[in-house]
């Protein structure tokens, strides 16, 4: 070992910033005027929002009929967005949750804005089951109530019953979870602002005003930090075993149905997995996004990239090693239907989707083995948006694939999507990426008192 | 003695985390139990300096969980067997295993619940006056420094002697917080 190496960590935070100097660079977006970046992608964002927003207006005036659905494939794009941004969510979880619990420090610098990125796909995630109900002003009759419909209650043996309690809760959830972690940077916004507000313009005043009432009046007691710790250490562990049975929930879908393709045991794990990686896929994309715009590259340092690189490689190899075990599976049983599903999901009408998703999921994220590409953020970047492509490739081929040829080749047919479908698409990505440049526009996107707290990881004592 | 009602107590200023915590490691051994320390990030240690042992959240949080179970599983019962009963192939109406999703799913959010109202009742926020907020300099405490307030409730606080503890411990500063 050269006399040069030094014993001590990889410091999280790069450019020697002390503890005040925290608060001003973390809070900087949030008092300077958007540049040019900002509004360039807020601008691209919010055109596709609105794009969505015609599009659903148009298919909720004019009825579900204008999707490219036909009488043998019932679900094709709604139900793939919708697992799709699900999966994204859990990235944002996982990473305040599990990484929490593993006592993986780094994650201070990223959980925040991983968290906002749950609670906005969460929100894109929920609008495609309100819209395939044709009628989503009774979008209310999923919830259990006396109601006066006779005793006319809702099935509480029906997997797409234990979704809607699963994403109300997962979203009711992340929301408690990412507002109380504000709580404190709250305080810390009031105190920055208090400064200003007897001088300062209406807008910084009612900015004050607002930041006052969400903080709650924290004063950073030591009772109280004692208090907020516990409740993370507690939202942690209640939330990890949730992240899990959500994604279960929404694989029992398909898992408890008959319908070869999507009957197998295996589903639960498999789509766990696959949320995790398509979930850390996105992460990498925003935060790749995120520090170019916002100026974060102190926090979100190159180490954070590496990291998060090396959990898309783990859950990648999951998600192979279920593709796999799938094929394998469908070969042993036996089972004529079983054995054609997988053979006409790779070689039949649909097979370049399948090709896609085994590309982007099993080969591309091969490359982030070599650390020469994971320090090269553009090709960290080009990968992140294949591991996003295939994953919603992955979930197009697993509904649409069973579906179009199942048992009976009389009601075999195809499947296109009709460009409201693709509209809508766009129009929920608009929606995600909206919310997310708002976001990092009025609140602090990385979590100010938690990176204090690991302010001195990897320096020498006193050196600070 | 009498003086003493008039201020919440006396502050200290301190520049670093391990100061403060030293600092009240000694004013706990010095007999001092009504304080309490301001920092802008959770310090490792201190809450046990000021002698505050245990919180009573993880309790609340289960009798949270409990309840959302036993809500859960009365949700699904009360309709499968008594209000709405749908016999399907003989099969049992208070078929249990297809009720446990959702009796997970309930356990956590009520706990979550708990956990989140607890915290929040525990620490008496929202607090929208706090006496400590009087002291000029205290809007630092949610940035880089680090105050120890003795309250003037404690039976052996006294402005004179308690100002002169808090100047021993070689502090930024000492104020006194108005009421």
């Amino acid at each position: 070992m050269s006399s040069a190496f030094s014993v001590l960590r990889q410091p999280l935070v790069e450019g020697d910033r002390t503890v005040a100097q925290v608060t001003s660079d973390i809070a900087a977006p949030l008092e300077r005027r958007a540049g040019l970046m900002w509004w360039a992608t807020f601008t691209a964002a919010f055109s596709m929002l609105m794009l969505g927003m015609i599009a659903i207006t148009y298919q909720v005036a004019t009825g579900i009929g204008t999707w490219g659905l036909n009488r043998t494939v019932g679900w094709a794009f709604d139900i793939t967005n919708f697992v799709f941004w699900i999966g994204i969510g859990h990235a944002g979880t996982a990473i305040s949750a599990f990484l929490f619990l593993l006592r993986q420090r780094w994650r201070t610098s990223i959980s925040r804005a991983a968290e906002a990125m749950t609670i906005f796909a969460v929100m894109c995630a929920g609008i495609f089951p309100l819209i395939h109900m044709g009628r989503p002003w009774f979008a209310y009759w999923v919830l259990p109530y006396p109601n006066t419909r006779g005793p006319l209650w809702v099935n509480f043996r029906s997997p797409l019953l234990w979704d809607v309690f699963a994403i109300s809760t997962y979203f009711t959830i992340s929301a408690c979870f990412w507002y109380l972690g504000l709580v404190p940077d709250l305080a810390a916004l009031r105190d920055r602002f208090a400064l200003w507000a007897k001088t300062g313009s209406l807008g910084v005043r009612i900015r004050y005003r607002i930041y006052s009432i969400l903080s709650l009046g924290w004063n950073g007691s030591a009772k109280t930090w004692n208090g907020y710790e516990s409740l993370y250490l507690l939202m942690a562990g209640l939330a990890t075993p949730l992240v899990v049975s959500v994604h279960s929930i929404v694989s029992f879908d398909f898992a408890t149905s008959i319908l070869p393709g999507w009957h197998t045991t295996i589903f639960p794990p498999y789509f766990v997995a696959g949320a995790l990686f398509s979930g850390f896929g996105m992460v990498l994309t925003l935060m790749l996004i995120a520090r170019k715009v916002v100026h974060m590259e102190n926090y979100i340092t190159r180490g954070h990239i590496d990291a998060m690189c090396k959990i898309v490689i783990a859950t990648g190899g999951m998600v192979a090693f279920a593709y796999i075990t799938e094929i394998f599976i469908a070969w042993q049983s036996g089972n004529l239907y079983e054995r054609f599903a997988f053979a006409n999901r790779a070689f039949g009408p649909f097979g370049w989707a399948y090709r896609i998703m085994v590309f982007c999921n099993v080969f591309a994220p091969q490359l982030l083995w070599i650390r020469k590409i994971r320090n090269n953020l553009l090709a960290v970047f080009i990968l992140s948006i294949f591991v996003n492509i295939g994953m919603w490739f992955e979930r197009f081929v697993i509904i649409v694939t069973s579906l179009h040829r199942d048992f009976l080749p009389s009601s075999w047919a195809h499947y296109t999507p009709s460009l409201v479908e693709i509209a809508t698409l766009i129009g929920s990505f608009g929606l995600f990426f909206t919310a997310f440049l708002l976001f990092c526009r009025v609140l602090p996107m990385i979590c100010i008192s938690e990176v204090k707290g690991v302010l001195n990881y990897g320096r020498r004592n006193g050196e600070h | 003695m009498s003086t003493s009602h008039k201020v919440y107590g006396l502050m200290a200023e301190f520049a670093d985390g391990e100061e403060l915590l030293a600092a009240t490691r000694h004013a706990y051994e010095a007999g001092y139990r009504q304080m309490d320390a301001y920092t802008p990030f959770p310090i490792h240690g201190l809450a046990e300096a000021i002698g505050f042992r245990h919180s009573r959240l993880p309790l609340i949080v289960l009798l949270g969980a409990l309840t959302g179970t036993a809500t859960a599983f009365l949700l699904q019962w009360y309709p499968a067997v008594i209000d709405y009963p749908v016999n399907i192939g003989g099969r049992p109406l208070n078929s249990w295993p297809a009720f446990v999703p959702i009796m997970f799913e309930l356990t956590v959010l009520f706990a979550s619940f708990a956990a989140v109202f607890g915290m929040i009742g525990l620490n008496g926020l929202p607090r929208p006056y706090h006496p400590v907020f009087n002291v000029e300099r205290f809007q630092l405490a949610s940035k880089d420094r680090f105050f120890l307030c003795i309250q003037s409730n404690d039976p052996k606080f006294d402005l004179t002697t308690t100002r002169q503890f808090l100047e021993d411990q070689r502090p930024h500063e000492v104020a006194e917080v108005a009421p």
